[in-house]
């Protein structure tokens, strides 16, 4: 039988693991049209950032996850100029060789692909030879939560509540406010968003600093319930692409939309027929969608919202 | 924007190129002491392939870090029969086809006179045709399901037979004789499920319920729901792999408060220390060996413990395949000044013969005991303990007892010397209710 909590439960966790996992790289492959392959790495680096700031500097929790993001970010931001735009090689090639060296990766989908993998492989690499195989992780708080001969861990619940301030905020950031506007405008139109004197070069940097940043509070958030291993970004991948592809273009409506769908497909089946069922559901689901819906489902939304005006 | 193909091309050929080296760098270095000439005759090389990166790199590593131990022991003490042991060492960054090209380099090229390769029972399988094809003596060190009956291969790990024969009785008699059993979704994980089954039947006790885990999983809430649900005495857990640890936290978070028994847990991947407290609290481990095991030869000053962390000063745990390989690689000397030669058929039959290693070789073994290898099925009759962790991650021995390989020798009458042969025995073949 299946226990209605049990299932309500279980539906936010997929939810809040689906749209976390997928949030930083919507943003960067979204608007920028960059595949980040080293995703799974930046969400290392953010759950690795918060765990040590717990374990070595005694910070608070709350503190380490925001050192988490922010250390990501600016990480990102340091990727960003130097393999993506190629702008600080370039700024020296251009002294030292009179040319560039880089070809920016905005929009060069397979390029992106290998430049982003062969940085994942350095940053496992790297953390394995810095940290070890493993680091000591930290406890889960809050404790649980229990109702009749069940129980749930809080902080899971926690996680839901979170990822659903951090879709609504990401939606502000990008449709109301300036910022938001010139990005758009840099992605959409970079030539006349330069005219209107935008800055692109520092909308490139920002969103990708900014969608890097997602990836590393991810990491943090998800720090005292994954196993601390250089190789631990691996377990967002799936869920991630899966979850992007199936969102469609509008990135904050997609990433929410697909981790409701998926969420709850995956939630209903791995309570009723077990863990392994419920990823062959995830998996088939996302098969369905790319088929029935190759556009993802915001893609679809935007179909329909056209057909209704030309009919009207 | 002009994009020249020039630069296009520079670009990819760069990054192709740091790719190289990135992946250049996760070989080198690791090679450690080996030469690449082939072994003489006032030499002995012995072939050591250990993950020491890649998904299984945390349990590996100690096997490798062990084997150097014990080989620089012999070494320092006068080799075997005078002859000095080389090493051929290699990382295969836990990929089955690395390991089958490895295996072939040490066999053809190296000409190793025995081999200690593989953590994995998929690796083993993996390697297993290219070991039997050209005859070479072969240590399987790990722990795992059992049944492997061949002529060449020596799996002196403890099986899932032993490892569960010691902790299921124990719990059954402490907590009652309902069990759910969560096992990581392949062969291993499968196959000690049915052994679970089989000593469930064997000990009066019931297996409520099974669920099998994707090693990619690692979100266990429904998991631990559905335990709630069947409300068992205890807990098997065979769960395997990195992201399986993550159920130990989250069951410790959800407030799933129940004593499990495993054969995977702490002993290997020293969970324990890890994680933090109280996460792995009422975990009862059957294993043959882990660090916190108090025989005096393993703890005492100058013991195994002591050596290992002099050697390698920074490194996080001695694990309970380090031990295997620590032993088995004085089993094999004693088996060459047994046999007087490194020739390997002759080394085979003063193996098959019943080596027997007391404390100071085989640190699970406490004083006065001894653990012998069995000359008709390849397999070691261990000294099992049952290691229990507390509130604090305090690990206690609550039993321990020899436990010797019955299901090769009993049931399925493996008789190497007699019959040799190259296959796997599986429990569904013998028993019913491992159906």
């Amino acid at each position: 039988m299946v226990n209605g909590i049990n299932l309500a439960l279980q539906f936010l966790d997929s939810f809040a693991f689906i749209v976390l996992a997928a949030a930083g790289l919507a943003i960067i492959f979204g608007i920028m049209g960059v595949i980040n392959l080293a995703h799974g790495e930046f969400i290392l680096i953010g759950a690795y950032t918060a765990t040590l700031a717990v374990t070595q500097l005694g910070l608070p929790l709350v503190v380490a996850m925001v050192a988490g993001g922010l250390v990501t970010g600016l990480f990102g931001i340091l990727t960003e100029r130097v393999i993506i735009s190629g702008a600080w090689p370039n700024w020296v090639s251009q002294r030292t060789l009179g040319r560039d060296i880089i070809e920016p990766l905005y929009d060069r989908l397979a390029d992106s692909m290998v430049a982003t993998f062969g940085l994942s492989l350095i940053l496992t690499q790297g953390t394995r030879i810095a940290y070890g195989n493993s680091i000591d992780g930290l406890s889960t708080p809050f404790g649980p939560i229990e109702y009749g001969a069940f129980s749930y861990s809080t902080y899971r619940i926690v996680l839901a509540g979170v990822s659903i301030g951090l879709l609504v905020a990401t939606y502000y950031l990008f449709t109301r406010t300036d910022f938001g506007m010139r990005a758009r405008a840099t992605i959409q139109d970079k030539e006349t968003a330069q005219a209107m004197g935008v800055n692109t070069e520092r909308m490139y940097m920002l969103t990708f600093g900014i969608g890097s940043a997602l990836a590393g509070l991810t990491g943090a958030l998800f720090a005292p319930v994954v196993t601390m291993r250089p190789t631990l970004g691996d377990q967002f991948l799936v869920e991630s692409f899966v979850a992007v592809v199936v969102g469609g273009p509008s990135v904050v409506l997609g990433t929410a939309l697909s981790g409701g769908v998926l969420g709850a497909i995956l939630a209903v089946f791995s309570n009723l027929y077990g863990t392994f069922i419920g990823r062959i559901a995830l998996l088939v689901a996302a098969l369905v969608a790319l088929r029935f819906l190759p556009d993802g489902i915001t893609g679809f939304i935007e179909q329909l919202q056209k057909r209704r005006q030309e009919s009207e | 924007m002009t994009r020249s193909s020039v630069s296009r091309r520079q670009f990819l050929g760069a990054s192709g190129a740091a790719l190289v080296t990135g992946l250049a760098g996760c070989s080198a270095g690791e090679g450690g002491t080996s030469t690449d000439t082939a072994s003489s005759a006032d030499t002995i090389k012995i072939g050591v392939l250990e993950d020491q990166s890649g998904n299984f790199a945390l349990v590996g590593d100690p096997k490798a870090k062990a084997s150097m131990l014990a080989i620089e022991e012999i070494n320092a003490n006068g080799g075997i029969d005078g002859k000095q042991i080389e090493t051929f060492q290699r990382d295969p960054q836990s990929d089955n086809q690395r390991y089958q090209e490895l295996t072939r380099t040490a066999i053809n090229e190296e000409n190793v006179d025995a081999l200690w390769a593989g953590y994995s029972s998929a690796t083993r399988e993996a390697i297993r045709p290219i070991i039997d094809r050209n005859e070479q003596l072969y240590f399987y060190t790990t722990q795992y399901e059992g049944g492997v009956c061949d002529e060449f291969t020596f799996a002196v790990g403890p099986t899932a037979r032993q490892q569960l024969g010691i902790v299921l009785p124990y719990l059954v008699e402490e907590f009652g004789p309902d069990i759910y059993t969560i096992a990581a979704d392949y062969n291993f994980g499968q196959l000690s499920a049915d052994w679970v089954k089989v000593l469930a039947n064997e000990n009066d006790a019931n297996v409520l319920g099974e669920e099998f885990i994707p090693l990619s999983e690692s979100s266990f809430g429904s998991t631990i729901n559905r335990i709630q649900e069947a409300d068992p005495d205890f807990v098997m857990s065979m769960l395997v792999g990195a992201n399986h640890t993550s159920f130990y936290e989250q069951k410790a978070s959800a407030g799933l408060d129940i004593p499990i028994g495993t054969s995977t847990a702490m002993a290997q991947g020293y969970e324990h220390r890890r994680l933090d407290a109280p996460a792995m609290a009422n975990i009862y481990a059957g294993v043959n060996y882990m660090e916190e095991v108090p025989t005096d030869s393993n703890t005492r000053d100058g013991g195994f413990v002591d050596r290992y962390f002099e050697m390698y000063p920074d490194a996080p745990y001695l694990n309970e395949e380090a031990e295997t390989n620590y032993f088995s690689t004085y089993m094999y000397k004693k088996a060459v000044e047994q046999a007087g030669t490194t020739e390997q058929p002759e080394v085979i039959d003063a193996l098959e013969s019943g080596i027997e290693l007391g404390t100071e070789e085989a640190p699970e073994a406490p004083e006065g005991e001894t653990i012998r290898l069995d000359g008709a099925t390849h397999h070691v009759d261990h000294h099992m303990w049952i290691m229990r962790a507390d509130e604090e991650h305090n690990v206690e021995a609550v039993e321990n007892r020899q436990i010797p390989e019955t299901f090769l020798s009993e049931t399925a009458g493996c008789n190497l010397p007699e019959n040799p042969e190259q296959t796997q025995y599986t429990p569904v073949d013998y028993y019913e209710e491992a159906e």
